[in-house]
């Protein structure tokens, strides 16, 4: 827990980390003070305003709660498929010829375009949703675990099997630990793209959420609203982004000290 | 310089597991015949070995030397099952090896350890992997052989390249394998070190007595440490000559100024000449 205590660097980052925080807040008053138009542009505290008053009467925890859900249910399918089928597929060659023609063609079909097909499948609401947050995290996610397991360092397989580990072992021990720098990051652009993703689902297929928060003060010309949605996803996904991070140096990664 | 445990203390050996044999177990005859190794390459197929036969008894320490290209390292990999001849066959005590396994330990130069894993939980793998009692005490056992039983909870990152090494011969050797392959284990170590973990590594084979195979491009390491130095040749690669080191066991690190020293040296240093010039003056 060393990051808790303030050293010269860190307060040194700490200081720039500020002023540039207070950098945009600054450009962004000046540019609503500038237009004078809280339809365009409203202030910042007039979008705080909005926050808590959004905040006391309990829809903007509610929306929170269903992106949230939506975006770490559909993340924890993808990692749940994509991380075994990468390394199953860098690990046993057929594997690898029967599924990469497939996976290169779906790859480049962008999750909103499946949105159509998500809402006849499954609907309006959570099960599309899920649908499309899994989507767009199963491929940053299985990239990089497959490129992962494909760098495998064969001194290591070597020295593996030559203390005596079978294909199960080499799997669990060799495969996976080795491939696990590149898992993460790919869990961290795949969470990303989960956020992504949820918004749009939302913004169609959905009667709550942030992105549908988004849409329906859009129509009601609540910048100010709009706003906050947006703020909200940019901070939970930056929140997020750093507790992954974390997770990665503490219990995914623990070996790696750069 | 850190100690060696071997001089500082008794190391505890008297645990109830798996007791170090105190000499060889007459396991670990190494047999290769006709072997050929071909690559594919662009302007058609590389021969890197040719018709090489060779015959290691159990418990010799044998060193493979010679400039790069000579196949050194192809032989290495053939006998650690790495790589397929081919043409030939290789035996470990009668038995054909079909790939990688327990019976051959392997140290390479580079990568040796799993950096992933403790220095402990590294040593301890194969013991766990062929399922045996107490992996942990096993591998205290062999990291206190090897002087490094303080350093168990590390990361191999955090060691210096010495005693990455040290932490890999301790791993190999853990499992007890009959024959021991090293391809220029302290190759990337500097002088110093080097030299003594020359030292170290007969100390530790003279306990063993395991078959071993190093392979290394320095003239004064292989004489001083094996039993029989195998020069290679370059072009087809294969035995050049073998050189029998008759130096007087145990060795001590002033043999090296030693008259039957210099004179093996100068021996093989005129054997390397030729095949170094030979590959020097291809290049050009």
């Amino acid at each position: 827990m060393k990051w808790l205590v303030p050293s010269a660097d860190g307060t040194r980052r700490l200081a720039w980390t500020s002023a540039g925080i207070a950098l945009f807040l600054g450009l962004w008053t000046a540019a609503s003070l500038h237009l004078n138009n809280p339809v365009l542009l409203p202030e910042p505290t007039a979008v705080l305003g909005g926050f808590l008053d959004l905040v006391h009467d309990g829809t903007l925890i509610s929306d929170i709660m269903a992106s949230l859900r939506r975006v770490i249910g559909g993340f924890l399918i993808a990692a749940a498929t994509a991380v075994p089928l990468a390394l199953l597929m860098a690990f046993y060659r057929p594997l690898d010829l029967l599924f990469s023609p497939i996976i290169t063609f779906l790859r480049p079909i962008p999750p909103i375009a499946w949105i159509p097909i998500a809402i006849l499948w499954f609907g309006i609401g959570d099960p599309p949703s899920y649908f499309i947050t899994a989507l767009a995290a199963f491929f940053p996610i299985f990239i990089n675990s497959y490129a992962g397991g494909k760098a495998v360092l064969p001194e290591h397989v070597y020295a593996a099997k030559s203390l005596g580990a079978g294909p199960r072992a080499l799997f669990g021990r060799i495969y996976l630990p080795s491939a696990m720098p590149m898992i993460t990051t790919g869990l961290r652009v795949g969470l990303g793209q989960s956020w992504m993703a949820v918004v749009t689902a939302e913004l169609i297929a959905a009667h709550s959420g942030l992105g549908y928060m988004i849409q329906a003060n859009r129509l009601a010309l609540e910048t100010g609203l709009v706003l906050v949605g947006m703020c909200v996803i940019g901070l939970l996904g930056a929140a997020m982004s750093v507790g992954l991070l974390a997770i990665e140096r503490y219990v995914l990664v623990p070996w790696n000290q750069n | 310089m850190q100690t060696l445990a071997l001089n500082a203390s008794k190391p505890r050996l008297a645990v109830s597991h798996d007791p170090i044999p105190a000499q060889g177990t007459g396991k670990g005859r190494i047999e290769g015949h006709g072997l050929a190794m071909q690559f594919a390459a662009k302007g058609g197929p590389v021969v890197v070995l040719d018709e090489l036969d060779i015959d290691i008894r159990p418990g010799e320490f044998l060193a493979l030397l010679g400039p790069s290209g000579c196949g050194k390292s192809t032989l290495l990999n053939l006998i650690a099952g790495i790589l397929k001849p081919t043409r030939g066959t290789v035996t470990i005590d009668g038995a054909a090896v079909k790939g990688p396994n327990s019976g051959c330990g392997i140290v390479f130069q580079h990568h040796s350890l799993f950096p992933w894993m403790s220095v402990l939980e590294n040593v301890a793998f194969g013991p766990k992997m062929m399922g045996r009692g107490d992996p942990i005490g096993t591998a205290r056992t062999f990291l206190s052989l090897v002087g490094l039983e303080k350093h168990e909870a590390a990361w191999p990152a955090s060691l210096s390249g010495g005693m990455k090494q040290r932490v890999g011969i301790a791993r190999a050797l853990a499992n007890y394998p009959p024959v021991l392959l090293m391809d220029e284990p302290f190759g990337a170590l500097d002088a110093q070190t080097r030299s003594i973990m020359q030292e170290e590594l007969l100390k530790l084979w003279s306990r063993f007595r395991t078959t071993v195979v190093f392979v290394t491009h320095d003239i004064k390491e292989a004489i001083f440490l094996a039993d029989r130095v195998v020069v290679m040749k370059t072009m087809p690669g294969g035995i050049k000559r073998e050189v029998k080191i008759d130096l007087p066991r145990p060795r001590h690190p002033d043999i090296i100024k030693s008259d039957l020293f210099n004179h093996y040296r100068g021996e093989i240093l005129e054997l390397i000449r030729d095949e170094t010039l030979k590959v020097f003056r291809a290049s050009k």
